[in-house]
């Protein structure tokens, strides 16, 4: 999601430089006061989501990605890196716009 | 939420009925009742008839298809479960049902579904003075039956067994315990086998059957004592004719008996069971009602499963208000299944009754072949198929009065010129059950296909069809055919390897290979369907690509699981488990202070030896991994992978005063040699000096026992988790040297045939012991050359993972992933 700079709301707040995200990995962040698991995906474009399974509180962050859903580690419940749903009918959880802007991770929650 | 109080709805009993009582009342309303259950098993609610596949080692009893109703269905649904307490006393004046626990239920309304027993006749020596059954003498009727005849079949070699009663759970009994490698014989006090669904010819067809498989089979004795030895162990069976047979271990499937202890304790009315009127109520009651085996309906007290599905439907209409005045008129019995690899179908009389009633009948004992008709005044009244009953769909519904007789009466048995079986599927009335199991109709499938299914694997998933005995597969793969006319597709993701890539493991590792395709991303790009990532794929895929290439893949973070990432096990708490190796299970005392060391140094809340002969640190943070191994300075255990994990040893020659080859030293050597290596599964390995068999080696992935003068025997397939299987002999070799090589052979060729997560004990009876025999023992095929020398190029390409200490792989595979609350620990010991 590269936005131009302009377009990105006040309340976008900078996690972390780019170069710290490799694809497919996750990577958790507190942003205010939230943890925001973080996503880099194949094609160079970021997903922030709640980062506690709504399961059983597993690490997100810990779990693989592909174009369109994470999978927790703990139980292979899965989430819609867009939406947060959960097709197998539990919670879904809260996913956060986010962009790179100059190199910059941002995240608005 | 209207404000209307919830009703308080009690089930007493999670079985099979209960649970589905239950189901099908959420279905209707599930705003309108607090529903609580309770059980005497300490599971959720599972499929009894799965048990017979269990024990013929045709599925595990961890299956997810053994579950209807897992422990997360009660949650996710809103009911309380007390899983593993017995519900003891009904007070049907204060409303509330006391448990063996001490706790106490009110309700609103109660369902009782206690199901039945299994029922041991009168025997002597049956029991121990305290009343307890004998070791050695089983019901069939629990995961909790299944598992004891498993441990005891598993146990010790040339065991027999008697199974008492030869009806349809005996038959199953008899087939399992013999395809665990028992000595079986069946005793059957009526005249032929089966007698409540055959007649005598059908019967005796069915013994050639029986006999053919190796089971021994007597009718016409009824047994009157279980014997003993001096020690008291059970040594065999006595008849009433004075005769006995040998036997170490007794199942006993003489019939069922509804269970009705707490209901008449209570005070209800029991006559064979609970007496319910047509709503399931129970007799002079207004709140308590009875589902099940446990219950009886117009003097019926049923022990199939087609009717308790029947009684949960009215139940359900009944109390969620859906249609109050619905009714139970009782249940037509059809049976279709298959016992002892027989298939078998009966329904309604077996045989004529009366002086004009029409009987037609086939019987070819050379192909195993029985079947016959009974008609009365133009209608079915019966019918009994055995061996062939490509006629039973047709017969059933003809018995349910849905199509008019042919006047041909013997078409009735064969198609001559007739519809095909497809056609058949295709004139089925839409209310006909075809799952039986499931409680699965023609409609409910059709309306599956029509909602977008395209194969066996869809219908399955959406309705359940086919996940119960399996019997009604082909039903309904022919509904399924009919139903999407041209628009069928056969189920190829069967044979693929991941289900993003239409190719089985062989083509994949093939193309993979001539197009140099290194990286998980590359294999997605040039052989996805749609070209794109798969989660689900990629752990399976970065598996294969290590797996040919070694050293050699392109490590891409994102396609390995985290476990591999961070070459650790993760915990429920997000933290993780550390293991360093311990070749063969030997460790020294300056490796012990060590671990010693980094426990104190990290505050490791639990140190605990593991199955493995290993130790492990649980709860070790993310961060403090690379820490953790510079530390320890020991190698990595591999406890996290689908890899080789240990190499379970005994003493061995060196000390044992029984031992007679040194195991400790093969066992380091096959850990040497084989560590690290990624494998389909887990897979476990273990040396036995002796055949008393310390270590446990008959029930490992891989497992050698010493028979002394350097011979060592070989078994793989073997397992002892939640599924219990003894390794089959694959061969007996002279020579530590020889058992590291036919390990080598036998690992990668696993590696490069099996499915992802196929343990060996699924694979080598898929691909049968003799087939290996012949392609790795006696080399038939000539691949032996090519499997030493890939496997070989995976040993040379070995390098202990927890070196990554000292160049990480990327930023972030260290960093914590749950940084700000807590998540609940672990309780620390």
């Amino acid at each position: 999601m590269s936005i131009p700079a302009g377009a990105i709301p006040v309340s976008a707040i900078p996690v972390g430089s780019i170069d710290d995200l490799t694809p497919g990995e996750g990577r958790a962040y507190v942003v205010d006061g939230k943890q925001v698991a973080v996503f880099l995906l194949a094609d160079g474009t970021v997903r922030a989501m709640d980062a506690v399974c709504p399961h059983k509180g597993g690490p997100l962050a810990d779990g693989q990605i592909d174009g369109s859903v994470v999978m927790c580690p703990l139980h292979q419940y899965t989430f819609s890196l867009d939406t947060g749903a959960c097709p197998s009918g539990i919670d879904s959880v809260r996913t956060y716009p986010a962009a790179v802007v100059d190199g910059k991770v941002t995240i608005q929650v | 939420m209207n404000g209307a109080p919830r009703t308080r709805l009690l089930v007493v009993g999670n079985g099979m009925a209960g649970a589905r009582t239950v189901e099908e009342i959420l279905k209707r309303g599930a705003e309108k009742f607090d529903v609580t259950m309770i059980g005497d098993e300490p599971y959720g609610n599972y499929n009894r008839i799965m048990l017979s596949h269990v024990l013929a080692g045709e599925s595990g009893v961890d299956d997810e298809d053994l579950l209807l109703n897992p422990m997360s269905w009660y949650r996710e649904n809103g009911v309380t479960l007390f899983a593993g307490d017995r519900a003891i006393a009904l007070d049907r004046f204060a409303k509330s049902v006391r448990c063996e626990s001490g706790r106490i239920v009110d309700y609103d309304v109660l369902i009782i579904a206690t199901g039945s027993n299994t029922f041991f006749p009168n025997m002597d020596g049956l029991r121990e003075p305290d009343g307890r059954l004998a070791r050695g003498v089983f019901g069939f009727r629990t995961i909790a039956d299944t598992n004891g005849m498993l441990q005891m079949a598993a146990s010790q070699d040339d065991l027999r067994a008697v199974v008492i009663g030869g009806g349809l759970l005996g038959l199953e009994a008899a087939y399992g315990l013999r395809t665990q490698g028992l000595d079986v014989d069946v005793v059957h006090s009526p005249g032929h086998l089966m007698n409540q669904q055959l007649d005598e010819r059908g019967g005796r067809l069915l013994r050639n059957k029986i006999e053919s498989l190796g089971v021994g089979v007597h009718t016409s004795k009824r047994t009157t004592s279980v014997l003993r030895d001096e020690s008291g162990r059970v040594a065999g069976v006595g008849f009433n004719d004075d005769t006995s047979l040998p036997a170490d271990m007794i199942v006993v499937t003489a019939g069922i008996r509804p269970s009705v202890e707490f209901a008449r304790g209570g005070g209800l009315v029991i006559e064979r069971g609970i007496v319910v009127d047509d709503q399931l109520r129970c007799e002079d009651e207004g709140s308590i009602y009875a589902v099940g085996e446990c219950c009886q309906h117009r003097g019926e007290v049923y022990g199939l499963v087609a009717p308790l599905w029947e009684q949960a439907v009215v139940l359900a209409e009944h109390l969620s208000g859906a249609n109050p005045s619905a009714a139970y008129h009782g249940s037509r019995l059809t049976t279709k299944l298959k016992v002892a690899g027989v298939d078998v179908a009966a329904m309604g009389v077996k045989g004529p009754e009366r002086e004009d009633d029409e009987f037609v009948q086939f019987y070819e004992p050379r192909s195993g072949t029985y079947k016959s008709v009974v008609v009365r005044d133009g209608k079915l009244i019966g019918a009994t198929l055995l061996g062939d009953i490509s006629k039973a769909n047709f017969l059933t519904q003809a018995f349910d009065e849905k199509v008019p007789l042919p006047d041909e009466r013997i078409s009735m048995l064969f198609d001559m010129g007739t519809p095909t079986a497809a056609t058949g599927a295709a004139e089925l009335a839409d209310d006909v059950q075809v799952c039986n199991c499931n409680g699965v109709t023609k409609g409910a499938i059709v309306a599956c296909v029509h909602a977008g299914a395209k194969s066996m694997g869809d219908v399955t998933a959406a309705t359940r069809a086919g996940k119960g005995c399996g019997s009604c597969k082909g039903l309904v793969a022919d509904i399924l055919a009919c139903a999407a006319g041209g628009a069928l597709e056969a189920d190829p993701a069967a044979d693929w390897y991941v289900p993003s890539i239409p190719l089985s493991k062989p083509a994949l590792i093939d193309v993979i290979r001539e197009r140099g395709l290194r990286s998980v991303s590359q294999v997605f790009t040039e052989l996805a369907t749609d070209g794109s990532e798969d989660v689900p794929s990629k752990m399976p895929l970065a598996s294969l690509l290590r797996t040919i290439w070694g050293p050699d893949w392109v490590d891409e973070r994102g396609a390995l699981f985290i476990n591999d990432r961070v070459h650790a096990n993760i915990q429920r708490d997000g933290t993780f488990s550390v293991v360093p190796q311990m070749k063969g299970g030997v460790t020294t005392p300056g490796q012990l202070r060590k671990i010693a060391d980094v426990a104190d140094k990290y505050n490791v809340p639990l140190v605990k030896v593991t199955g493995g002969q290993r130790i492990d640190l649980l709860g070790i943070k993310k961060e403090d991994l690379p820490k953790v191994w510079g530390d320890l300075d020991m190698p990595s255990g591999f406890a996290y992978g689908k890899s080789m994990r240990t190499v379970k040893t005994c003493v061995g020659s060196d000390f044992c005063r029984f031992g007679l080859g040194d195991s400790t030293a093969l066992g380091i050597a096959l850990e040497d040699r084989f560590q690290g290596l990624e494998t389909p599964a887990k897979l476990k390995l273990a040396v036995a000096g002796c055949p008393r068999n310390c270590s446990e080696a008959l029930c490992k992935d891989f497992g050698v026992v010493s028979v002394g003068e350097d011979k060592w025997e070989i078994y793989v397939g073997g397992a002892a988790g939640a599924h219990i299987r003894k390794g089959d002999l694959l061969a007996t070799v002279v020579g530590a040297g020889e058992v590291l090589r036919v390990a080598g052979i036998f690992i990668q060729h696993y590696r490069e045939s099996a499915q992802w997560l196929e343990r060996t004990y699924a694979w080598v009876p898929r691909i049968g012991l003799e087939v290996l025999q012949r392609t790795l023992i006696e080399d038939a095929e000539g691949i032996v050359e090519g499997l030493e020398q890939r496997m070989q190029t995976s040993v040379d390409g070995y390098r202990d993972p927890w070196q990554d200490r000292v160049e990480q792989k990327s930023p972030a595979q260290f960093t914590p992933s749950l940084p700000l609350l807590p998540l609940p620990q672990v309780p620390v010991r």
